[in-house]
Order: structure tokens, then C-alpha cells, then sequence
């Protein structure tokens, strides 16, 4: 029998089968769900793997701590589309041309009326003996990576030494497993054939600079080495034989000589391959069968097979358009890269040898820096065909889509460090490509913004996906939609209102290095007018986390938002609501019991919030002071729920006791939120310590995430719940709790210091020039020169502390401002009304107020002396 | 100084408080004849009363927002949903994504260091 989709839909629906499950072949899914607007299409994806589609460039972030589920393409809803089947973990076995039928793995035959061929490629693994032994692995899926790290983690358990590995294959392939044996911390040797590194990208000066930062990094290098034999013990890999020079003793070897186009079902089904391999295809991506066709790495182009996802991706698209009856082409590929390898910038673009006729070579070789940068130009030096980066590739998204264009100017200002040399976009033709991953040109970015109404980075990028896959290009983009918004008349001007002209960060600078301590002051000088709800809480923020005083103190009283005015949380009624710290949720019985009572005397609806404490709702401005009086008085501080600030460090209940925990993250939970309690800061910040790896603290959504290790912890940053959810990134592993404070001080402070107005932390890393690398040497490489500064800053804040409610509770002046009425302070606004619901208060809704039932007395209850 | 009362009777002018007792650039909150007022002295000593009334959550909160100027302009922004509103007309300049509503305003007068809320022609209750 042969299986049609169930959803039965217009007799007008046809079938299309998707073989292979990879990069490629989720684009197809994508673009065509996009574009097929009528459901002309059901579509059946057989995915070998036993996931859906991911990301199989950032592969090797799977051992910075990611998850398998960081690795997930775009959003999951695509799988819930009723037109698209995705079958995980089902292979297909055979091809019926005749009958247009596929045979799965699971022995289902599904009929096609479209089929589309998006296998990819096998790691390649060359005929070396003992190629097969234990401890010999290839880096191609989840799976593979997943299996290296146990096998590394056992064999560490084994032997004590550090475990030794080596990489047969120094491209690209070979560099990137060559960075996940470092971050495995394997003693790692790159073995390649050639007598360089990345022989198909860079040049012999390229190759030389990259060998000398690659070895700069603890990574042995051997150069004109081919490999003839692995020699195993009991079954595992031992040592590695060269056909010269002496033998390596390994426990781990990886393969990365290259990939070999997965054709055989379509050989089987006697469809025309490539002499190389690869499903021959013409330029619509068809095969001689008219119901076939290949895209991605094993779909042979133009007599070759492509390994970039970015050609992939166009092909993708093409055969959408095509299958709905459009005419696109393929317009030949850019096999530009650039990549981050053991953290050396490497790319190279256009015609990098120089093997067009006539071209000239500008170089630039500092070999003590460990950079080299190669531009190739035409024989006038006028016109740019291409180039190579090592070391440094900051010029790499400004350069590659002016390839066949004139550059202007003299071509080696345009290898000078960013900064130095002018980077202009504005000049860009229209049809450039700007982001090659998805193919997406400057055109495109700037017509989202002048005709899609994008207004930042943010709305390009979900607009028109742009530096959305690998995110070289984002500097470019950035420089697209600013010029493009200027030349609409908006204003990108970073400032922040129209009162200030400087961006916060740079009034955080003048305010702090001025000295200026009042709003009057600061407005008198870097602004106008009399401020508004932008500027006066941002300079009342900036003046609390420079620790000038008491938030209500003087004229500061009234630059604070009302949350921070009367330090608790306006609600929907015009009530507010209070919460006392609980440093690390960790709180006595009797502590619980106070805040129990006062609750209860005072009528306040009570939830458990996220962050490991108690909120208390429903409290009228005038109560305030009692409440706190009462909290104040049995220990509690404020907990600062209401502002900019640090809101609470969250943990689980660690080592103390838990089976699993290695370490005491509550203590250290408690440390923290007592150390950081009060930090004003851009937006609220939130931490979490776990006490091990099983993550119960959920500190990965934190702004900071600490992790226990055996040796320490490992720190996370730029963690989100919220609207945007992010995974916090990790940032340093196995530091001691002093080099965990200080760089979260550090981190913190530069945060505090930096960001925009209500920037949370994983944006600002997002748009900081140079992104969380950047943070990294300024937090732990000190390369701003600051680090002193930012941990005295730190240092003053923790000294400086006060609890801002004990100290309005000791001045008649603050506590004045609390009266309901400045006519008739001892009258109570009779404005709020409360019904009951599940045994608390609640505000009424209109109806109810309307209606006069079920009032209840509420907050307006007569409080017990 | 002296005011020459023309207007209703019903429409007084109440003594809220002294001058003293505003902060400059933060709202309070008068009872004026059972309504909430919201009584707001500015930076350059002017005083003025709007509705403490947000139209948009029904809340009595507009005394607690934020003052400032927008160009020439003295405004009052809500602490709930951020509209903005002319201290001076009650008229709303930002809606804040909704339809504008404007806020009533009061006449305000100083006399001796008192401030003196309503009474639309100036009328002098000093009771
Ligand atoms: C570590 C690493 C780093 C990389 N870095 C970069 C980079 O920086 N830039 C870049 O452009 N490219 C990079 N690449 C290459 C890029 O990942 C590939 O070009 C891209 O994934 C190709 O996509 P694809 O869909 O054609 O094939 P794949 O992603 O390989 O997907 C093919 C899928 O089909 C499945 N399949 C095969 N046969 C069958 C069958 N018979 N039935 C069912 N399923 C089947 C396979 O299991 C596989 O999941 C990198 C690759 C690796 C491994
Ligand atoms: S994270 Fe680890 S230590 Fe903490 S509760 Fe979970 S299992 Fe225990």
C-alpha cells in the first residue's frame, strides 16, 4: 500500500518527500511553507537523525556547555504545521522512479509527487588501518560530538595525565575539532598532508601566521604529515604512525580529511552522478528525472558539490520557487567563510589565490601579532577580487560584498584595524550581498527599513534574517540600517531623550567622572528643559549606582519613578506591593511567620514569586511605612523588587543537602545577593547558583549563571526569561569563589556602566562592539585598562549599602511623603475596593465596584497596633 | 493681594495646603470637594491641579507620576501606562499607543503663601 498524507485535503494537494533532514533541508520546508500560502504542498521530511533539523555549523558550541536544544534551527512551530510531516529517526532505503515511491528504514512506501533529494555528506574517513578502533571518531552530527566527550570524559577517569588527542585533517573541519578537543582540555595535535593549514582557503603567508596563533594556543601543529597506521591496545586507539617523523601516542583521534556527498540512494535509483560524487543537477536544481531534486552538499552543481550551508540555503529556495512554479536559477556560489577557529579570526573571500589574470597582492604580515591580511585587486589595484584574513578578520564583512566592485581610496587602509579605517556601507550597491548564510543583500536591508518600517538592528534581523546564521556580517548590517534610517530623516542619534543629547553610557561617564550629584545639575549642563519619565529615572539610576546617597534624598526624590519613589511595586489599582529580601530563598520559620502576620493584619493578597520569596499585594501608599516598620523590625530589608537593580540570586539547595550537589550554592547564593543587594543598574539583573550540573536553580536564565563544578564553578552570562528567552552563555569554567566574585563584580559593574536604558544583560552583550569576546578581555584580559576601576566602584557599593527602607523609616521628612492627602492626611482613599477569592483579596473588577457586591474591607481593614 | 469675587458660590476656591508643602517636581494629592486632585508645583514655582484619575487603568495615581516639560511644555506622565499630559490644559500630548483622553484641571492661585484650588473665576474660601 502506498501512504498519502492523512489530512486530506483539495484533490489539487500533491506530496512532496524530503530525504535527509539537515540544514538545507529545513530551509526547504521553511521557504516553501512561506511562500505556499494555498497548501498547494503537504510535505513529508525523512530525517535520519533522531532529531529535527539543527545547526550543524555552530556544532562545536555543543562543547561550551550547550545543550542539544541549542542547536534547534529557528522556532519548533514549523514542525506543528499540519502540512509538514516530520518523520525523525527514519531513514529511506530506495527509490521506485517508476512508481514514484520512497521506501523507508521503518518499511512504510510513501508515493511522491515531488521528491526532493537533501542528504548531505558523510565525514569522510580515509583508508588508514585501524581506522575502526575504539576512540576514532568522525565530527559530522550531535550524535558524534556526544559520543567524543563521553569517550574523552571515560578515558580522563582512566588515565592520570591529560588525555591526548589528535586531529587528522587541518582545514577548516579540522580546526573546529581541533577547538572542541581543547574545550575538552585534550593535549591536541593537528596532523595535515599539506604542507599548510586550511590549504583551500588560505595562501602560504596565511598558512604561517595561522600555524604560529594555533600553536600559540597549546595546539601542537605537524605540516606535510600524512598518516599510515593507528595502532590499538585492547581495542582502542593508542598511537598514530606517520610516513615520517616519530610516532604520536594518542588516545583519541578525530577525522577531518573532508566529506564525501551522500549519492547512493540516487545512484540506486540510476540517476546521473558526478565524477567527484554528488547528484547531478542543472541550475533550477533538477536532476533528468523531473520529479527529482538534489539540493544542499550532495547536490553536484555546476560539476562540483558545494560545502557550505550557504549555497545550500539558495538552492533551497530555488527549488520552493520552482515547485510553485516560479523560474529561479542558481546564481553560482560565494565560498567566502569566515570563522572563529580556537578563537582566530580566519576568512578568506572572493578570488583568494589570486588566480585570475593580472591580479595584484596587497599584504600585510605581522607576524609578531600573529596577523596577516592579504587583499587580492585587479591589475589597475582598482577593482577588489578578493582576499584573505588571519588573525584579525574585524574588515571581513565591510570587504566581501565589494568583490567585483572598486574599492576607492588606497586598498591597504582598508586592512587597517577597525577603527582606523573608514568602514562605509553607504556606497554599497544594492544587489551586494551583505549576509551570505542566507543570502540576504543590502537592497534587502534597506528596504526593510524604508519600506518595512524597521527601526533597528533587531527588526532587520527578524525581518529579513540577516546575521541571524553565523552573524559576521552584523557590524555591516548595523551600518546599513543606521545610514538608512538617517538618510529617512529618523534620528539615530543615541541620545537619550530630547533633554539629553549623550547616549546613557556616556552620561554614566561625565556624571561619574564630573563628580555631578544632582539632577539640576546635570541637566543645567548636558541637557535642557526639566527632564521626563526617559531621563529622570536614568539619572536617578546612574546617581544611586555611583552611590551618591539615599535614593529619596533632595531633589532626587523626584527624578524616581513612583516604584522607586515609595519603594514598593504600583499595581493595576493604584496598590502596591512588597517584598522583603530573602537572600538565596533561604528564610527562617519565624521569618516566615512574620511576614505571615503582617499579611495578614494588613489584608494583603500573598503569592510566591520566581525569585524565591514572598510578594505581598494590595498595600495602599500610606501603609507602606507600617508595613516596613513591622518587616524592619523583624530583620527583613527591602528587597528592592520595585527597582532597576538587583532582584534576587536564586538556588538550589546545593551540597548542604543534596545527594548530587558538589558544592554549597546556597552560601554562596546568599554571599552574592548580599554583596550586589541594591546595585542600581539599567534594568533589573537576576542570578542563580546550582549546586551541580543538574541545573536545578535554572541559573542559565539568569543575567549571571553559576554552575558548581568539582573544581569550582563554572560562570554563565546574558541569561533571559522574559519575552526573549536566552540561555545564558558560559563565560569562565572552574574558578574559585574569590576569581568568581571578582569577575562578576566586573562583569556587573561593566554592565552597569555600558548598557542602554532597560537593556537587559543578553542584548547589551548582543550589541557590544565585538559581543561577549570583547566582554571576556575586558572582564578577564583587562583589556580596557578598567578592571582596577570597576572592582573599586564594586568595592564602594558594597561599603556603601544601606537599606533604603530602614533609612526612610528613620526620617519624618521621607516618611511625610507617604500621607494619602496633602489636605487631609489622616483621611483614607476609599478608592480602592476588594473582593474575596480563594480566601485573599483581589482588586474588584468595574462590574463589581459598579454593582456594590462583595466588597471587602480589604486593605482598608483597621490595622492591629 | 486682593481678588475681586465674581464667580458662583459653589465654585470656591479651597485652601489644599502652603506652598511650602509641595515638592517641587513631585505630585500630591488634594481632597477638593470629594474629588482627587492632583497638586503639582514646578521647577519654576508655578502650581497646578489635574485629575489624580487615570482614565486608562481607573486608578487614583496621576499625583505619583513623573513631572517634567516636553519643549516649553510642563507635563505630568502616568506612572501606570505612560501617557503624558499638559499640566496646564489637562489636553494629552502622548496617548501612549491609546487614544488620547485629556484630564480636567483646576485653577490654581497662591495668596500668602497659600495655595488656593479651584473657584474658576477666583473666588477665595478660606475656610
Ligand atoms: C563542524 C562543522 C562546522 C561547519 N562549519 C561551517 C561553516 O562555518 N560555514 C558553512 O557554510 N558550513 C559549515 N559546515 C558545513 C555545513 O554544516 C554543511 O554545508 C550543511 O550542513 C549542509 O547541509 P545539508 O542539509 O546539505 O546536509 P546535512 O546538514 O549533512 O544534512 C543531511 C541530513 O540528511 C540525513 N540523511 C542522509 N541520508 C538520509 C536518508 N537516506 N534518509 C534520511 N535521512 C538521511 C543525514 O543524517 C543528515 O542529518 C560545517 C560542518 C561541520 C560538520
Ligand atoms: S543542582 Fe545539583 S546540587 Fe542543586 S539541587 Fe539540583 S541536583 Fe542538587
Amino acid at each position: 500500500m502506498i501512504d498519502m498524507p492523512e489530512d486530506t485535503a483539495p484533490t489539487t494537494q500533491q506530496h512532496l518527500v524530503i530525504i535527509g533532514g539537515g540544514m538545507v533541508a529545513r530551509r526547504l520546508v521553511d521557504a516553501l511553507r512561506a511562500r505556499d500560502g494555498e497548501g498547494r504542498w503537504a510535505v513529508t521530511l525523512l530525517a535520519e537523525e533522531p532529531r529535527a533539523p539543527y545547526d550543524r555549523v555552530a556544532l562545536t558550541s555543543y562543547f561550551t556547555g550547550r545543550e542539544p536544544e541549542d542547536l534547534a534551527l529557528g522556532g519548533q512551530e514549523l514542525w506543528d504545521d499540519p502540512l509538514v510531516t516530520l518523520r525523525r529517526g527514519v531513514r529511506a532505503e530506495a527509490i521506485d522512479r517508476g512508481a514514484r515511491t520512497v521506501t523507508t528504514s521503518t518499511g512504510q512506501v510513501l508515493g511522491y509527487d515531488a521528491l526532493v533529494l537533501a542528504t548531505g555528506s558523510y565525514a569522510a574517513v580515509p583508508p588508514v588501518p585501524g581506522k575502526d578502533l575504539r576512540g576514532a571518531f568522525v565530527y559530522r552530527t550531535i550524535d558524534d560530538v556526544a559520543d567524543l566527550r563521553a569517550f574523552v570524559e571515560q578515558r580522563r577517569g582512566e588515565v592520570d595525565r591529560p588525555v591526548r588527542g589528535a586531529v587528522v585533517g587541518g582545514g577548516l573541519l579540522g580546526l573546529e575539532a581541533a577547538g572542541a578537543l581543547r574545550a575538552l582540555d585534550v593535549d591536541t595535535t593537528v596532523v595535515e598532508f599539506a604542507p599548510r593549514l586550511m590549504p583551500l582557503q588560505v595562501d602560504g603567508g596565511g598558512g604561517e601566521a595561522l600555524k604560529r596563533l594555533i600553536e600559540g594556543l597549546g595546539v601542537s601543529v605537524r605540516t606535510s604529515t600524512a598518516t599510515s597506521k593507528i595502532v590499538g591496545e585492547r581495542g582502542a586507539v593508542s598511537r598514530m604512525k606517520f610516513s615520517e617523523g616519530p610516532a604520536l601516542d594518542v588516545d583519541v583521534v578525530i577525522f577531518a580529511v573532508g566529506v564525501r556527498p551522500r549519492d547512493e540512494l540516487a545512484r540506486d535509483a540510476g540517476l546521473e552522478v558526478g565524477e567527484r560524487g554528488g547528484v547531478v543537477v542543472d541550475d533550477a536544481c533538477a536532476t533528468a528525472d523531473p520529479a527529482i531534486w538534489a539540493i544542499g552538499e550532495v547536490a553536484c552543481i555546476g560539476g562540483r558539490c558545494l560545502g557550505l550551508v550557504a549555497p545550500g540555503y539558495t538552492m533551497a529556495e530555488i527549488v520552493a520557487d520552482r515547485l510553485l512554479g516560479g523560474s529561479g536559477t542558481f546564481p553560482g556560489a560565494d565560498l567566502s567563510t569566515k570563522l572563529k577557529l580556537l578563537g582566530v579570526d580566519v576568512a578568506s573571500f572572493g578570488d583568494a589565490f589570486a588566480q585570475e589574470p593580472g591580479a595584484l597582492e596587497v599584504v600585510i604580515s605581522d607576524p609578531v601579532a600573529g596577523v596577516y591580511k592579504k587583499l587580492v585587486m585587479s591589475d589597475d589595484a582598482r577593482t577588489l577580487r578578493g582576499g584573505i584574513l588571519v588573525g584579525d578578520a574585524s574588515a571581513y564583512s565591510s570587504l566581501r560584498p565589494r568583490v567585483g566592485r572598486e574599492l576607492g581610496g588606497d586598498p591597504a587602509a582598508h586592512l587597517l584595524p577597525e577603527g582606523l579605517a573608514p568602514a562605509p556601507a553607504g556606497d554599497l550597491p544594492d544587489e551586494a550581498a551583505v549576509c551570505s548564510c542566507n543570502n540576504v543583500t543590502a537592497g534587502e536591508i534597506r528596504r526593510a527599513v524604508c519600506e518595512g518600517g524597521c527601526t533597528d538592528l533587531a527588526g532587520v534581523k527578524a525581518c529579513t534574517k540577516a546575521g541571524t546564521s553565523c552573524g559576521s556580517c552584523l557590524p555591516l548590517v548595523k551600518k546599513l540600517v543606521t545610514s538608512e534610517l538617517e538618510a529617512a530623516g529618523v534620528e539615530v542619534s543615541r541620545a537619550l531623550c530630547e533633554h539629553i543629547d549623550l547616549s546613557r553610557a556616556e552620561l554614566f561617564d561625565v556624571v561619574r567622572v564630573q563628580g555631578l550629584t544632582t539632577f539640576s545639575e546635570i541637566i543645567a549642563r548636558h541637557g535642557r528643559g526639566r527632564g521626563c519619565d526617559i531621563c529622570r529615572p536614568v539619572i536617578g539610576s546612574i546617581l544611586a549606582s555611583l552611590g551618591t546617597g539615599h535614593i529619596l534624598d533632595g531633589e532626587r526624590a523626584t527624578i524616581q519613578d513612583t516604584n522607586d519613589f515609595v519603594m514598593a511595586n504600583l499595581q493595576k489599582d493604584g496598590s502596591y506591593s512588597v517584598v522583603p529580601r530573602i537572600p538565596g530563598g533561604e528564610v527562617t520559620p519565624e521569618g516566615l511567620i512574620a511576614i505571615g502576620e503582617v499579611a495578614r493584619d494588613f489584608g494583603l493578597y500573598t503569592k510566591i514569586t520566581g525569585g524565591q520569596r514572598v510578594d505581598l499585594f494590595g498595600a495602599r501608599i500610606d501603609q507602606l511605612p507600617q508595613i516596613w516598620q513591622r518587616l524592619v523590625d523583624a530583620g527583613f530589608e527591602s528587597g528592592h523588587a520595585y527597582g532597576k537593580s538587583l532582584r534576587t540570586v536564586k538556588s538550589c539547595v546545593g551540597s548542604t543537602w543534596c545527594r548530587f550537589g558538589v558544592q554549597d550554592s546556597v552560601g554562596l547564593a546568599i554571599d552574592l545577593e548580599l554583596r550586589y543587594r541594591g546595585l542600581r543598574s539599567p534594568h533589573k539583573i537576576k542570578l542563580g547558583v546550582s549546586g551541580c550540573a543538574r541545573e536545578c536553580a535554572e541559573a542559565r536564565g539568569k543575567d549571571v549563571g553559576i554552575i558548581a563544578t568539582d573544581n569550582g564553578w563554572n560562570l554563565y552570562v546574558g541569561g533571559n526569561g522574559g519575552f526573549t528567552p536566552r540561555h545564558a552563555q558560559l563565560f569562565a569554567e572552574d574558578l574559585d569563589t574569590d576569581e568568581l566574585v571578582r569577575t562578576v563584580d566586573r562583569f556587573l559593574m561593566y554592565y552597569v556602566r555600558t548598557a542602554d536604558r532597560l537593556q537587559r544583560t543578553a542584548p547589551w552583550i548582543e550589541e557590544h562592539e565585538g559581543g561577549i569576546d570583547a566582554i571576556h578581555s575586558v572582564v578577564l584580559h583587562d583589556s580596557l585598562g578598567i578592571a582596577e576601576d570597576l572592582d573599586a566602584a564594586m568595592a564602594a557599593h558594597v561599603d556603601g549599602y544601606r537599606d533604603e527602607w530602614a533609612a526612610t523609616l528613620a526620617d519624618p521628612d521621607k516618611l511625610a511623603r507617604f500621607a494619602p492627602f496633602v489636605n487631609a492626611p489622616e483621611t483614607v482613599d476609599d478608592s480602592l475596593a476588594y473582593v474575596g477569592e480563594r480566601g485573599q483579596a483581589r482588586p474588584a473588577t468595574a462590574q463589581e465596584r459598579a454593582s456594590g457586591s462583595v466588597l471587602i474591607a480589604g486593605t482598608t481593614l483597621e490595622v492591629r497596633a | 493681594m486682593t481678588s475681586t469675587p465674581t464667580a458662583r458660590p459653589e465654585a470656591a476656591a479651597v485652601r489644599v495646603c502652603a506652598l511650602t508643602d509641595l515638592v517641587p517636581e513631585r505630585g500630591s494629592v488634594a481632597l477638593v470637594d470629594g474629588a482627587q486632585v492632583a497638586i503639582v508645583r514646578t521647577h519654576d514655582g508655578q502650581v497646578y491641579a489635574i485629575d489624580n484619575r487615570d482614565p486608562y487603568s481607573g486608578a487614583q495615581i496621576i499625583a505619583r507620576g513623573l513631572v517634567g516639560t516636553r519643549g516649553d511644555v510642563p507635563t505630568i506622565v502616568s506612572p501606570m501606562y505612560k501617557q503624558i499630559w499638559d499640566l496646564r490644559t489637562g489636553a494629552c500630548l502622548d496617548g501612549a499607543g491609546s487614544d488620547p483622553i485629556a484630564l480636567r484641571t483646576w485653577p490654581v492661585r497662591v495668596v500668602d503663601g497659600a495655595v488656593l484650588v479651584g473657584g474658576a473665576a477666583g473666588a477665595v474660601d478660606r475656610g
